[in-house]
């Protein structure tokens, strides 16, 4: 049983009710300032063409190099499985488990389930598991790092550019634009809007349901 | 002002989608009717299972501390660079902005982080009604900068990657790196532990009494 119109705030529980709010407004808990709600226009569209971009991004950035580094007659290059496998060679398979969740692993699975339940949204129909999708995007999101892992390739590029030349690969520019659209993603996610569309859809399809059944029992 | 929290009313607000319901008093399991995620009325050993986080954390800041993160071989012999006197050799060679950088990643951040905790979890536990907005927002800090600590963690794979001239000169990750990976995750599950709905039990309390 849910009771509409009143919201606990998440960091306080306190309740408090409902306002409506211009376009591009938040509505915040007047005790401890969370945000609780934001009214953001077309919030899963934008959502979806983001996270779109984000899968091509995400492609790129792990099929080709972050960083190539050249000395006197030595070339070499990584692209980011190359560095979780070299720190698995060297026997820090921890260290190297931890690179790949929080750069591979984590931002794949929120990409993925986050087209797995925003495109039939789109297409208006509710996929199979969408509650236990949302749960794992909800798990996943704070460990996926790639804003902290591009600081750490520029932080690396300068600290090597005094030994040797070192030439930036496609992906380090596929991560740098991935971060900005993952981020742009969250920003324009907004829960309530996403399960109003799931409910909204629903009910269509219960009522479209009670509908034929009516008309089924006049036959 | 009259607050009235929802667990006052029975109601309990989910963790995962935000959605208000009142379980039913018998049933000792509850899930959101929305999205299946178990319902609490607060999160279930919040302080407790925080404190064994932090606990393990604090520990292993010691050794990431004090073990290299990275091992440089070249010609000349090896080098072992703990944290600290990698931000010193980065600060005298002249790199100072990469010296700040991870100075304020790697031993700043994870350690204010300790120290915060660590206040949250007394104040906590201890049902202080001082300054609870204040403390609401330094959770908030504490769960947004975590994660920027793992930068030395990324700065050791890439060069270990990369410096691999046999001869010339080898980079390898350290065990400090292994104990430092170690102290950012469990601080950052000490922070997914702590329920900040506790700062603002103990005020309720009291002004109803």
């Amino acid at each position: 049983m849910s009771v509409p119109s009143v919201i606990a705030c998440h960091e306080c529980d306190l309740l408090q009710r409902e306002t409506s709010l211009p376009p591009g407004g938040k509505a915040c808990c007047r005790r401890c300032g969370a945000v609780l709600y934001r009214n953001k226009p077309d919030s899963s569209d934008r959502t979806l063409a983001l996270m779109l971009g984000a899968a091509v991004l995400f492609v790129l950035a792990n099929l080709n190099p972050v960083v190539g580094l050249e000395t006197t007659g030595n070339r070499s290059s990584t692209t980011l499985f190359g560095t979780v496998r070299v720190l698995h060679e060297q026997d820090m398979t921890s260290v190297a488990v931890l690179v790949f969740a929080t750069t591979i692993l984590m931002p794949a699975l929120e990409i993925g389930a986050m087209l797995y339940m925003l495109l039939p949204l789109k297409l208006g129909w509710v996929p199979n598991g969408l509650p236990a999708m949302f749960r794992l995007v909800r798990t996943v999101r704070p460990w996926g790092m790639v804003e902290v892992f591009m600081l750490g390739t520029l932080v690396s590029l300068a600290k090597l550019s005094h030994i040797a030349a070192v030439l930036p690969g496609v992906a380090l520019w596929s991560f740098g634009a991935l971060m900005f659209v993952l981020a742009a993603a969250a920003a324009s996610f907004e829960a309530r809007d996403f399960w109003a569309q799931v409910e909204a859809i629903r009910h269509g399809r219960q009522n479209r349901d009670a509908v034929t059944g009516v008309t089924e029992a006049v036959r | 002002m009259i607050a009235v929290t929802a667990a006052e009313e029975g109601l309990m607000v989910c963790h995962t989608c935000g959605l208000l319901s009142a379980p039913s008093a018998t049933d000792h399991h509850p899930v959101c009717p929305r999205c299946g995620a178990g319902l609490h009325m607060r999160k279930p050993d919040s302080i407790n299972r925080a404190w064994a986080y932090l606990i393990a954390a604090a520990i292993l800041f010691i050794p990431a501390n004090v073990l290299p993160v990275m091992v440089t071989g070249a010609i000349f012999g090896t080098q072992s660079d703990t944290i600290m006197s990698g931000v010193v050799y980065l600060w005298t060679s002249g790199s100072w902005p990469l010296a700040a950088i991870i100075f304020i990643a790697s031993i700043m951040v994870p350690g204010s982080k300790l120290l915060a905790l660590f206040f949250l979890l007394v104040s906590a536990q201890r049902r202080s009604t001082w300054k609870p907005l204040e403390r609401t927002k330094l959770y908030r800090v504490v769960e947004l900068v975590g994660r920027w600590s793992m930068v030395d963690i990324y700065v050791a794979a890439i060069l270990t990657a990369l410096v691999q001239f046999q001869a010339l000169a080898t980079i390898k990750a350290g065990p400090g790196a292994i104990a430092f990976g170690a102290v950012v995750v469990l601080t950052m599950f000490a922070a997914e532990c702590f329920d900040p709905r506790l700062i603002w039990d103990p005020l309720l309390r009291r002004a109803d009494g």
